[in-house]
């Protein structure tokens, strides 16, 4: 891929100069205060792209950021970019265009994981991609008024700008949203809108594109006059995890075409957050992927810190791993529960790893106070140190059983329990003749597919790249520990799950080697800085990621200096791995779709936000 | 047979002879009609985000939501008693389910499981939120929590089986006469619209209109004042 042209600067070591010796002034160093990376004159900015891509070597389009400059005047696009064979901090790349009659080419030849996260900036920023081939809105619904992502857009119950708000309670009494609306609900509408003679656009945008026939294997299907059906799968079924949305084109039982359509749990996260305080976003990262809480406020306390230069303790450091990998393994164990429901064998395997689950959630609840959003990170370490005791729920008072001391119980846990119960997990099913028949050799996809789609985590290591941020851009203390990163070749849902297993392993010894560096650090302190109500970050931008179970996960962040985050945008694993489910999907029958989706693990709270 | 089988149906006001006892249960209607239903509510297998991990997990062995006769988790609306709203009800997803409320027979049950279904919980502010699924369906119980623990939605399953026990086959809504009108499914437009809301929204309309309008005039009638001064000079 990578073609090294002799006659440019071939050192390529340092991209802006590389770049400007190349292109010129088509290329600056972005130099504002607290800035990285480059500017790219939009006019070039496919060819830019695709130096960057072919000679400097930075294969994944890892995050495409949109922000609202509403004082400059100008929309930025910036994408950041990684090498997956080196790995690194990478390189960000920002293009403007002007807020009143904005456009921009699309990047999506370029990286096919730009694709849905063009779309996502066109529906909530309202920047329209030159070259698109599908560029419609795709969290919002066709007809919606406005783009609401853009700083001087206001939803319906707004208040002010930056929380705390000033006018909760006015005079004592609280006035709430809904009070003051004319509908009594968070609604709002153009002026002079009614109903008289007015129709809804309907879902016919998003089936447009399915209808149509196309050849397939080489055979005019028009010609042979077979049927082609659109079949919606969601957003209220059983397979779909959550409330997902597939419209797939069948010829018979195989899947020509397959488009998937979400939105259904958007809930505003960058809207809300860009209100709220830096630390009150610490809550809402935990309602993302809602399997795995702490690994999400890993991932936005590590980008804050980072932008902060604030230190952490090393207990504090220590008990985030030790949280972060239990967490891994809660979110594997729920895959291999539920991929194997989605294969067929129902609730029974669930059942199996939700026992698991359960006991490492009873450590959560002791530990932050909460079983599934434990809102336990903060700026600088975590919010309380171990308890001394853990309990079950089922603890009565006096009842000594349950009460177990907090290392014991770690002990147990993942010393001997974790280690026997994936063990037989893995007899059960890993050859299981079922398991195999139906996932090896379904959905292959190649590693530099993967890669273009932006495809990251187990999915994107089952097809052979090793690329696992906690290695690859190490963070925390992860460089202190011994662990591999389990690779499998081929791609398909089969390598997909045994992934998925060996880093549950692979957990269990990052976990092990935690446990008695925790006991040597008991009562150091576990939250160095301030305990403040809130920080304040200084002026700047910053990207922020971190391995989660499902890939990576990122933050975008920019701060005006204020105690509130000027953009807050995340980068989440599940929805740019669906980028490349049509890709997985075509040509395999209607039945491996559900399987499919199921080896994606997708949380939609995180695909939607 | 245990003493105890008709516990909570078994109230006789008649004496009962006592080689009949073990056999024998005289009971009203109402006990019967509804210990059977209390004991048999089949939710719906459907999960909108994290409060539906919650949901699987009372289902799963810890909790074993199976001792209330409830593990039988129907994805066909048409087979369900209790539809559980089991997180953030969107703008986008709120049509289908109004649609799946519709379809559900009666007699019928909403759960509105934690914060955001009962009220919008921590993204009420945001423009794609519903804030509380009871703005459109007619709600039954309501449990807190973000999420609520399984404990406390076995809670809610508790309090709503105690509701159930209460209504009377003389009384309850589902064999009056008449048809049960359906909720009607509200449209996607600019923003999310509430159907019943049309006059509503022509008012609005119209009052927007007659505002301009006004301005206009204040306009129209400083236009003349100015004139004059003008010519007054």
């Amino acid at each position: 891929m990578t073609e090294a042209t002799p006659e440019q600067s071939t050192d390529t070591s340092d991209p802006i100069a590389y770049l400007q010796s190349k292109f010129g002034d088509v290329v600056s160093e972005d130099t504002r205060d607290g800035y990285s990376g480059i500017v790219v004159d939009p006019r070039q900015l496919v060819d830019v792209a695709q130096t960057i891509r072919d000679d400097l070597g930075f294969d994944l389009l890892s995050s495409a950021s949109y922000v609202d400059y509403l004082e400059e005047g100008f929309f930025e696009m910036v994408y950041h970019v990684y090498d997956t064979r080196v790995g690194g901090s990478g390189l960000n790349f920002k293009t403007r265009t002007d807020r009143e009659e904005p456009a921009l080419p699309s990047l999506v030849g370029v990286w096919p994981s730009a694709d849905f996260q063009e779309r996502e900036a066109w529906d909530l920023m309202g920047i329209p991609f030159i070259g698109h081939p599908n560029l419609k809105r795709i969290l919002t619904w066709e007809g919606f008024e406005g783009h609401p992502m853009r700083r001087d857009w206001q939803e319906p119950f707004y208040e002010e700008d930056a929380k705390p708000f000033g006018t909760r309670w006015p005079g004592g009494q609280v006035i709430r949203g809904e009070m003051t609306n004319p509908y009594g609900m968070n609604v709002q509408y153009p002026e002079g809108f009614t109903l008289d003679g007015w129709s809804p656009e309907g879902d016919d945008a998003i089936y447009a594109g399915l209808s149509t026939p196309e050849t397939a294997s080489g055979v005019d299907i028009q010609q042979i006059r077979t049927d082609q059906l659109v079949v919606n799968m969601g957003p209220q079924h059983p397979s779909t995890h959550g409330v997902f949305r597939m419209t797939v084109t069948i010829d018979g039982e195989t899947v020509t075409k397959l488009e998937p359509v979400m939105g259904y749990l958007h809930r505003n996260h960058e809207k809300i957050g860009e209100r709220n305080t830096w630390l009150m976003n610490m809550p809402y990262t935990d309602r993302l992927d809602y399997l795995a809480s702490m690994s999400n406020n890993f991932a936005y306390a590590i980008s804050v810190e980072q932008m902060l230069g604030q230190e952490v303790t090393e207990r504090a450091e220590l008990i985030r791993i030790l949280m972060a990998e239990l967490t891994r393994f809660v979110s594997h164990g729920w895959f291999i529960g539920f991929f194997l429901n989605d294969l067929g064998a129902f609730l029974t395997p669930s059942v199996y790893t939700i026992t698991e689950r359960d006991l490492i959630l009873d450590l959560f609840e002791a530990v932050s106070g909460s079983r599934m959003m434990c809102n336990y990170f903060r700026f600088g370490g975590v919010a309380y140190d171990l308890p001394e005791y853990i309990g079950g729920p089922a603890v009565k008072p006096g009842d000594k059983a349950r009460r177990l001391d907090t290392y014991k119980f770690l002990d147990d846990l993942i010393n001997e329990r974790m280690p026997r119960v994936l063990q037989e997990l893995r007899d059960y099913l890993i050859d299981n003749e079922i398991l195999v028949a139906r996932c090896v050799g379904v959905s292959t996809i190649s590693s530099q597919d993967a890669i273009a789609y932006g495809v990251t985590g187990p999915v994107l290591r089952a097809t052979g790249i090793p690329y696992d941020l906690r290695r690859m851009d190490p963070y925390s203390l992860y460089e202190e520990f011994d662990f591999d990163i389990p690779v499998r070749y081929n791609g398909d849902l089969y390598d997909r799950f045994v992934v998925r297993v060996e880093e549950m392993y692979q957990s269990i010894r990052i976990c092990q080697q935690v446990l008695p560096r925790l006991k040597e650090t008991e009562g150091q302190n576990y939250w160095a800085g301030k305990r403040a109500y809130t920080v304040r970050v200084p002026k700047g931008e910053h990207y922020g990621h971190a391995e989660n179970p499902k890939g990576e996960l990122g933050f975008y962040l920019v701060s005006d200096g204020g105690a509130n985050p000027y953009r807050y945008h995340i980068r989440s694993p599940s929805f740019i791995n669906l980028t490349a489910l049509e890709e997985m999907c075509k040509g395999y029958k209607v039945a491996d779709v559900v399987a499919i989706l199921g080896s994606l693990d997708i949380v939609l709270g995180e695909v939607d936000r | 047979m245990a003493e105890d089988q008709f516990t909570g149906l078994n109230n006789p006001d008649y004496p009962i002879p006592d080689e009949l006892k073990q056999n024998v249960a005289i009971t009203t209607l109402d006990r019967l009609y509804n210990w059977s239903r209390a004991r048999s509510v089949w939710p719906m297998m459907f999960g909108l985000a994290c409060c539906a991990i919650e949901m699987i997990v009372t289902a799963a062995a810890r909790y074993d939501q199976s001792r209330f006769g409830m593990e039988v988790f129907r994805p066909s609306p048409r087979q369900c008693d209790l539809m559980i709203v089991s997180g953030t009800v969107t703008k986008k997803m709120v049509p289908q389910i109004v649609r799946l409320y519709n379809q559900m027979p009666e007699p019928r049950y909403v759960l509105a499981m934690g914060a955001c279904a009962s009220g919008g919980g921590p993204f009420k502010e945001g423009y794609n939120v519903v804030d509380g699924i009871d703005k459109f369906v007619p709600v039954d119980v309501y449990v807190p929590g973000c999420p609520p623990t399984p404990q406390a939605l076995i809670f809610g399953f508790m309090t709503l089986h105690e509701k159930i026990e209460k209504q009377s086959v003389t009384t309850v809504p589902w064999y009056r006469r008449g048809a049960n009108e359906p909720v009607p499914v509200p449209v996607l437009g600019p923003d999310l619209i509430d159907v019943r809301h049309a006059p509503l929204l022509r008012a609005e309309a119209q009052q927007a209109a007659e505002q301009a309008q006004l301005a206009d005039d204040s306009l129209a009638y400083d236009e003349p004042s100015s004139l004059e001064e003008a010519s007054a000079d």
